[in-house]
């Protein structure tokens, strides 16, 4: 499903990523564990298009076609979604009117018909439900006033509503308490687990793959991928951290 | 009685597109008084007209505790004034959301003068411009605070967005205190949309020309937030926004 052969990148000409290589197939959640600075979030925003993140070498496929030469709307409208790390505040527009605009706009680009006001509602209450999330914060601008936690819960909240095949997830596990953890993880199992879909999920602690479940786990160092495993790599780090992961 | 022409050398007539004003000047000369009584409270939704020309010049004396609070859309296509002269007695309260919305050879601008008579009053005025093109948009905010009208707290924010480099914003607070006890805070910025808030829209589906007018939409719609009844103003500047971007 998403395909990364010997990806390089630069931030401001500085190399981050060194040649990662990784293949996630539908119907599975991969983990991506690393130290800070590691190139976690690089990757994430390399995949979501970000202005800045330049790919010197190597290539990204969804589904076999080219990632990097889409825009990030277009990716979007493929069915990728990214998790955002620090979820971007937008003051004067409501969380209804800005997923209602961008699950269209994404619907319109596959070719299917817009969801009218009263069916796009109840979809977001009915997400913001399943989320434990109090549907009136969705006429409150975007993550204005919201906590670092309830930004993660949202963040969620859009997932579920745009629906999309798979997910880059930069440690959306930061900033929860233990209770919104487990309906976070909830969440995403709901959401993006099944076989067409597919999940990458980044994150430094070990306590949201507990809940997720993740069919592959994979650590990231100096910007490349130094190890693979299952969930039993992702407790070993817990208890040896990474510098010993390494030697 | 016609006041006199203005001319460039006054400074609150600096900016204003005198060609475009002179036709139609006789009409719009005399300023219109506006009273609020001690006590009463006053909203005012001024919506742009159709005419290329548009000139708005309103006097505005609050009585003791009075309230007022203007909403105003500035977007003629050619030349817009917002001219507002604003008396405050003791204790008043007095509010101004203004956008100055403008493409092509366009000038739009909102000049005030705001003073402060009495003690304890509050002003505040928040004023947004989106300019395109060749666009000017202009404030000119003058803040008196007379002998003797302490406690005084005066709040000016300025904040235009240029999308393109032709555009121009002026902006001119200006104080004029003679109290030494009051609060009187301005603030301004000249930006372009931030690259953080396109991305994000951009990654949940929005195409780079939607995500960029739905932006410019929040910078300005916050203005309209506590109007009892905004919609006319919304709908109003939503399509002048979609004019000009």
């Amino acid at each position: 499903m998403l395909r990364i052969e010997n990806l390089h990148a630069t931030v401001a000409d500085k190399p981050i990523l060194n040649g990662v290589s990784l293949h996630v197939p539908a119907g599975e959640v991969h983990a991506i564990m690393g130290p800070n600075g590691s190139g976690k979030s690089t990757l994430a925003y390399v995949l979501a298009g970000r202005p800045g993140y330049d790919v010197s070498e190597g290539a990204a496929t969804f589904d076999g076609r080219d990632l990097l030469a889409m825009e990030p709307h277009e990716r979007a409208a493929a069915g990728l979604f990214l998790g955002f790390q620090y979820p971007v505040e937008i003051p004067g527009i409501s969380y209804l009117q800005f997923l209602r605009e961008s699950l269209n706009s994404q619907r319109r680009s596959r070719g299917e018909p817009e969801l009218s006001g009263g069916d796009f509602i109840k979809l977001a209450r009915e997400q913001a439900k399943l989320l434990e999330m109090d549907a009136e914060m969705l006429k409150r601008p975007v993550n204005v006033g919201f906590s670092g936690g309830e930004k993660k819960r949202a963040e969620m909240v859009q997932m579920g509503i745009l629906n999309p095949r798979f997910a880059v997830l930069d440690e959306t596990d930061s900033g929860l308490d233990i209770d919104a953890l487990r309906i976070v993880g909830e969440g995403i199992n709901r959401i993006m687990r099944g076989p067409g879909k597919g999940v990458l999920l980044i994150t430094h602690y070990e306590r949201l793959l507990e809940h997720v479940r993740p069919d592959r786990v994979h650590v990231l160092q100096a910007g490349k991928i130094t190890r693979s495993g299952d969930i039993e790599l992702a407790r070993e780090l817990e208890n040896t951290g990474y510098a010993e992961a390494a030697a | 009685m016609t006041a006199p022409f203005p001319t460039h050398k006054q400074e609150e007539w600096r900016y204003a597109d005198l060609e475009a004003l002179q036709p139609v000047w006789e009409q719009f000369a005399e300023p219109v008084t506006l009273v609020v009584g001690a006590g009463e409270d006053l909203e005012e939704v001024w919506l742009p007209v159709a005419d290329d020309v548009q000139l708005r010049r309103v006097r505005l004396a609050l009585g003791e505790g009075a309230q007022a609070r203007i909403f105003a859309l500035n977007t003629a296509p050619v030349y817009g004034r917002i001219e507002l002269e604003v008396s405050l007695a003791e204790e008043a309260e007095f509010e101004l959301f203004g956008a100055n919305i403008g493409g092509g050879l366009s000038t739009n601008e909102i000049v005030t003068n705001v003073k402060h008579v009495g003690v304890g009053g509050r002003s505040r005025q928040a004023i947004r411009s989106v300019l395109n093109g060749k666009a000017v948009g202009s404030y000119l905010g003058k803040v008196e605070v007379a002998r003797g009208a302490q406690q005084t707290d005066a709040e000016q924010s300025v904040k235009a967005m240029l999308l393109d480099r032709g555009a121009t914003a002026n902006c001119k607070p200006e104080l004029e205190i003679f109290a030494d006890d009051v609060k009187c805070a301005h603030g301004a910025t000249v930006g372009e949309l931030d690259a953080m808030q396109l991305f994000y829209a951009e990654s949940r589906g929005l195409d780079p020309m939607s995500a960029r007018a739905l932006l410019l939409e929040g910078f300005v719609m916050g203005l309209w937030d506590s109007a009892k009844d905004g919609d006319a103003i919304r709908t109003a500047a939503r399509e002048a926004l979609r004019k000009v971007v």
